[in-house]
């Protein structure tokens, strides 16, 4: 049964993450290409449509990627941890089956409407399409993090007949937990969007490309990064006091606290040794802002690591650098926005090389933050599944080894495919940049239009 | 309401859902087997492609609504169910992503080996899907392997004859169903052969029928519920008139019509299914004892209260704005003005 659940949860992590990798920038990028339509839909102007078609291009190539490895999501549940579904399923499956309900018939349905129906509908109908698949993808996230958000918090049940039911629906749908996470998951999806979009145009401006199409692209994405990257320290700021409440123990791994304290200093350089329940290393410290970080007081206490029984403590060094990295990517998303800002001001953007060729270079860099974050999140949780309710190790299939080492071993295969076949045509389109509305060729002497 | 009434309601719309579903998919998943077979260049490749286009996400979502609200109603029965069949699920899992990025992937590199091993995936992966449904299901009706120790079964063991009958016949419907869909979508070429193939297609599809209920009728517990009460055999009665009727549409070039009869034919042939099942879910081929019944695996009654008054607002709409999307879409598509998935 132990390799089963490791090997489960290997599956999980690798199912979640390559999910993870094509729902951001769906999620980012649908606001940019709907603000484009709806540019255009005003304006006329015929750059907005190239704009919109360039950037929905890419859209459409990376979107269909979030659908599909959506679906084993859908699933895995029951396939894998069907003792969580059991336990839980009364209270997870409902915010589930809504999202289907609200969400992904939405996006689905309008994204096809706007896909096809470009000679058929009028300018402001794309728009407004556009602005649905938005709405839809957001709802989505919505919630699903709400029924993340009842593994990190666990509200509104009672435990009965052996199982958690729902008691307030209410409750679940308005636990804080969930809406901090919210609002900084779609907002970091939006740092993922808009740097999606500077990279490709940093990439154009270089080679002087088309110059005045991706200048204005730039600046789409620049308006939204600096918003997005201004809002995340602080709301990152607040979710970490948040969950520090509600999680003692995610809490003290998120900068290795081993003993309680009060007026704790941070410090910036620190190496967590875990073994010997410290730090090895500790330097440029500075007084108390480790308490006002945790508790938003200068004085505030914060819990240890060693008041917390050893099995129910995560992982500390694993959350320890993931939420590092995660901090120290979002101050460089921050500077690296507002330089933006100050340059594109002086009109010296497009003859900036050296910042063209660090945001084309950042791109990959949300994309590592928000795994990291959801690192953080999900492996300081453990050993929960279901914060106080259930243990991880108790919510795994009573499967056999054969069966998961098939599934992931093909889902590893399959995936990779698609993420390669994924990548490979995002350069291609991205690089060919904007070009003509509509390519025409031919094919054993037959002349098609697409 | 009782919780039990709620519970029984929560069936009936589970049902309901995987039926349309069925339905819906079952068009695209016949188009795209259909799709090396009917369309000869890239024109008429686009043609079909746009003939779904706009759609198959949509039905796609469909599925995706059958798992979460088998979750949300009927938490023991989503564990069971798949993780019992897990194999054929993770099949049917790969077998989505082979058709979604084959489809869409086609036609975004010019490279014949990458537009050959699209078009195939696209191909495999929708036959997959129908089949594998088809066999679950049939080995839904026929009971699962579930004993004392919980799922005794595997892969090999729900490839029965019964189970394999039940793929076929779900495969040759929906080949059915996208034959005609691609004449109702498409104008030229694409609808002749289409037309040519609906022919033997609907002939297979009701020998297969007909024989699948004559199966059911001998090798399953299926038909218990019928004997209790007779007048459900009106069921699989229309199911079966449905489908005659569906020929005869075919061979008298009423399309529209045929399709319609098509549609009814899987409907009534799930709704007998879901019937004989009741009230049992995930039956048991051991002991009827082991088997899974609604009452044991249903939701809290809030739970199933506020799903319910979920379903009963959204539903409407999505069929509102779906049946808005079919309206845009209503022309046939034309060889010279076909763009599919650039
Ligand atoms: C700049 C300062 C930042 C702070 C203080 C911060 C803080 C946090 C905290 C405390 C968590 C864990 C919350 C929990 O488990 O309840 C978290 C999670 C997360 N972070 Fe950050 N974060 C920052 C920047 C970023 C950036 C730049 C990104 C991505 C572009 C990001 C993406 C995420 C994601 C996706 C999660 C998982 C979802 C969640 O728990 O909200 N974070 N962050």
């Amino acid at each position: 049964m132990d390799e089963v659940l490791i090997l489960s949860r290997i599956q999980f992590a690798v199912t979640v993450v390559y999910h993870f990798l094509f729902v951001p920038l769906t999620i980012g990028l649908v606001i940019l290409v709907a603000v484009m339509e709806t540019r255009f839909a005003k304006t006329g102007d015929r750059m907005y449509r190239k704009m919109a078609d360039f950037w929905g291009k890419l859209f459409t190539i990376n979107f269909v990627l979030g659908v599909i490895t959506g679906i084993t999501m859908e699933f895995q549940f029951g396939t894998n941890w069907s003792e969580y579904s059991k336990y839980m399923g009364d209270i997870f499956g409902s915010p589930l089956a809504i999202e289907a309900l609200l969400a992904f018939f939405l996006e689905s349905t309008f994204f096809g409407i706007w896909l096809f129906g470009k000679d058929k509908i009028s300018p402001k109908l794309r728009a407004f399409s556009m602005w649905m698949v938005a709405l839809g993808t957001n709802i989505s996230a919505l919630w699903i993090i709400t029924a993340n958000g009842f593994m990190q918090n666990p509200v509104g049940y009672v435990i009965r007949d052996g199982r958690a039911e729902l008691e307030s629906f209410t409750a679940l749908i308005t636990n804080p937990y969930a809406w901090h996470m919210f609002f900084h998951t779609v907002i970091s999806c939006y740092i993922v969007g808009s740097f999606f979009v500077m990279a490709v145009s940093a990439y154009h401006l270089l080679r002087k490309n088309e110059t005045p199409f991706f200048k204005k692209s730039f600046k789409y994405g620049l308006i939204m990064a600096v918003f997005a990257a201004t809002a995340t320290p602080f709301i990152g700021h607040q979710s970490g006091v948040f969950a520090t409440k509600i999680q003692p123990a995610k809490g003290a791994a998120l900068e290795a606290v081993w003993e309680t304290q009060e007026k704790m200093p941070f410090h910036i350089v620190q190496f967590p040794d875990a073994e010997n329940e410290k730090n090895s290393i500790e330097g440029l410290s500075i007084p108390r802002i480790g308490s006002f970080l945790y508790t938003n007081s200068f004085d505030g206490k914060v819990t240890g690591l060693k008041d917390i029984p050893a099995d129910e403590r995560p992982n500390v060094p694993l959350v320890f650098y993931s939420f590092r990295i995660m901090v120290a990517l979002g101050i460089f998303f921050l500077l690296a926005s507002w330089f933006g800002v100050y340059l594109y001001r002086k009109n010296k953007l497009e003859n900036s090389r050296r910042y063209l060729k660090m945001m084309l270079y950042s791109v990959l860099l949300p994309y590592v933050a928000i795994n990291v974050g959801w690192i953080v999140a999900e492996a300081g949780r453990q050993p929960w599944a279901v914060y106080g309710l259930m243990k991880t190790a108790e919510g795994v299939s009573p499967i056999s080894l054969s069966q998961i080492i098939f599934s992931l071993g093909s889902l590893v295969l399959f995936y990779t495919i698609l993420l390669v076949a994924d990548v490979y045509l995002l350069m291609k389109f991205a690089r060919k940049g904007p070009g003509t509305e509509l390519a025409t060729g031919t094919e054993g002497g037959v002349k098609h239009v697409s | 309401m009782s919780h039990d009434t709620l519970a029984i309601i929560w069936f009936g719309l589970w049902g309901l859902i995987w039926t349309v579903y069925f339905i819906l998919d079952g068009y695209s998943l016949g188009t795209g087997m259909l799709f090396p077979f009917i369309a000869k260049n890239r024109q008429e490749r686009n043609q079909i492609q746009e003939a779904i286009g706009p759609f198959w996400g949509g039905n796609e979502v469909w599925l995706i609504t059958a798992g979460g609200a088998t979750f949300a109603a009927f938490p023991a029965v989503y564990a069971d169910m798949f993780s019992f069949l897990y194999t054929p699920l993770f099949l049917v899992l790969i077998a989505l992503f082979l058709r979604a990025a084959g489809l869409e992937f086609m036609h975004k590199d010019d490279n014949p080996t990458w537009q050959a091993a699209c078009k195939w995936a696209f191909t495999i992966g929708s036959f997959l899907i129908s089949l594998l449904f088809g066999v679950t299901f049939a080995n839904l009706y026929r009971g699962l392997l579930i004993g004392k120790e919980g799922y005794e079964g595997n892969l090999l063991s729900l490839l029965n004859p019964y189970g394999l009958l039940g793929g076929l016949l779900f495969v040759a419907l929906f080949l059915l169903s996208g034959s005609l869909w691609i004449q109702l979508k498409t104008a030229g070429d694409t609808a002749k052969r289409a037309a040519k193939l609906s022919r033997p297609i609907a002939g297979v599809a009701a020998a297969l029928l007909a024989l699948f209920f004559l199966a059911t009728a001998n090798r399953t517990p299926l038909t218990d519920n019928y004997a209790d009460y007779p007048i459900l055999w009106i069921v699989p009665f229309i199911a079966l008139l449905a489908m005659l009727a569906a020929v005869r549409f075919v061979f008298r070039k009423k399309i529209g019509l045929a399709f319609t009869a098509v549609c009814i034919t899987i409907f009534a042939k799930m709704a007998f299914g879901f019937i004989g099942m009741f009230p049992n879910m995930l039956p048991s081929k051991i002991d009827n004892a082991y088997s899974i019944n609604l009452f044991d695996a249903a939701g809290s009654k809030l739970n199933l209260t506020i799903m319910f008054a979920v379903a009963v607002i959204f539903v409407p709409i999505v069929l509102g704005y779906q049946l808005w999307s079919y309206r845009i879409f209503k022309d046939k598509i034309l060889k010279e003005s076909a763009k599919g998935y650039q």
